[in-house]
């Protein structure tokens, strides 16, 4: 089994659902460490994602979707997380450019290569507390599926899982790259929103594979 | 048409900020000593909130594309990523004539504005711009103020870096700034805006000179300062 552009635009959707479900939270975890307004320019970002998914031509493939998604939030989230978020997309458009479908393989290289993306631009490194924590560990959970055999929804699962336990991995840690890295040790016990929001958008992944199967697709 | 001549063939700047004050207010200084430089003013998001803007900073470097090329300056960490993030989409010969200069977005503009001024290239003005950095952060280590507590003039001291040392069409350059400015400054005590006062002192590369002025001329005497580290990195206009 495979995933397709419907998977792509039910994932922005389900994104933009839990973004907007979640912004509180993020805004306060960013106002402790950060400058607060994470969970906004997220909302935003992929609020107007939904708008520009609507007017896609239906037969877009995957990649052209994701690089929708990419441009989208390039131009409207704002804060760093526009170009760090566009640039994840934008690779991950890059590397399965050719395929109409996605099977584990290629979701497990698209990932990482969203993964690279955010690391060339954000430059920081595992362990900075940063969204690089969620999706390092992500990409390590989606290798290893790959390579025993699990289908697209099984590897998106043990991700999202990854993803959501990095998250909360990051509140012991100092900071060592954007706003926080000012704060030095007072950005101990604080999750990093940035990693809090990869967990959703990565269990929006997954949520909206398992639907896409769960749907007979 | 003769190319690199007039305005439309001079590098230009993008001052890329959160904030839409901070890039405005930033782009006045080098206006000032650069009129001839286009100075684009990206700051804030669309809607002049804090943050930056890919659409800003976009339609900024696009414009500076059609003459000589942009330099590009930038604040906190995310206006950095903004900035790369437009470069990486522009088209491969475009992205070629954008550089992001590793620079302190004041005392950078500064500097690549005077080199952009007098004729640099891409790389001059990105030259002129990171040395700025390097100056700013050796005068700050040295701990000494620049306005002198027995005179209460502003003083600076360069070194020439240049072949030439201040003579010929280097010190016509140095003249041809000072001039810009209302302010009587000095070069090792001989007026700045004099071309025949300036020669008489046979400065020579390695040389190092001593640029004053009252507190109110501390940009020109900053100006003269960054063109002198730029090593009047011009290409002529042959």
């Amino acid at each position: 089994m495979s995933l397709g552009t419907e998977w792509v635009v039910d994932w922005a959707r389900r994104s933009a659902a839990s973004l907007s479900e979640h912004r509180a939270e993020l805004a306060d975890l960013d106002r402790a460490i950060g400058d607060g307004d994470h969970g906004e320019n997220m909302d935003r970002g992929f609020s107007a994602v939904l708008t520009k998914l609507d007017g896609m031509p239906s037969e877009a493939t995957p990649s052209e979707a994701l690089r929708l998604i990419a441009t989208t939030l390039i131009s409207s989230v704002g804060g760093a997380a526009g170009p760090l978020y566009g640039t994840a997309f934008l690779r991950a458009s890059e590397v399965v450019a050719d395929r109409s479908s996605l099977d584990a393989h290629a979701i497990a290289e698209l990932l990482a290569a969203a993964r690279d993306g955010i690391v060339q631009r954000g430059k920081a490194q595992p362990g900075d507390k940063t969204m690089i924590d969620a999706w390092t560990l992500a990409v390590e959970a989606s290798t290893r599926a790959a390579s025993e055999g699990a289908d697209a929804v099984r590897l998106l699962s043990a991700v999202a899982a990854a993803a959501a336990a990095a998250a909360a991995a990051t509140e012991p840690l100092v900071a060592r790259k954007g706003r926080a890295s000012y704060l030095g040790e007072r950005a101990i016990g604080h999750r990093d929103p940035g990693a809090q929001s990869t967990a959703l958008i990565l269990r929006a992944a997954a949520d909206a594979a398992a639907d896409s199967t769960a749907n007979g697709a | 048409m003769p190319e690199a001549a007039g305005a439309a063939g001079r590098v230009g700047i993008v001052v890329v900020s959160h904030s839409t004050q901070i890039a405005a207010g930033t782009i006045a200084l080098p206006r000032q000593m650069a009129p001839d430089v286009s100075l684009e003013a990206a700051g804030g998001t669309d809607d002049d909130a804090i943050g930056t803007s890919f659409d800003r900073v976009d339609s900024a470097v696009r414009r500076l594309i059609a003459g000589g090329g942009a330099v590009l300056l930038c604040d906190l960490g995310s206006a950095v990523m903004t900035a790369e993030t437009v470069l990486e989409l522009l088209e491969p010969d475009a992205r070629a004539r954008v550089r992001i200069a590793d620079a302190p977005i004041v005392e950078g503009s500064v500097a690549a504005a005077v080199a952009a001024q007098t004729g640099g290239s891409l790389s001059d003005v990105v030259g002129a711009a990171e040395a700025a950095a390097e100056a700013q952060r050796s005068s700050a280590s040295h701990g000494g103020s620049p306005v002198d507590a027995a005179s209460g003039r502003y003083a600076r001291t360069a070194t020439l870096i240049n072949d030439d040392g201040l003579h010929a069409r280097p010190a016509a350059e140095f003249v041809r700034l000072a001039a810009t400015f209302p302010t009587k400054i000095t070069v090792d005590g001989k007026d700045a805006k004099s071309l025949l006062g300036i020669m008489s002192l046979g400065l020579m590369k390695g040389a190092t000179v001593r640029i004053e002025a009252e507190p109110e001329g501390a940009a020109a005497v900053d100006a003269l300062v960054a063109l002198i580290e730029s090593g009047f990195t011009t290409r002529g206009n042959g």
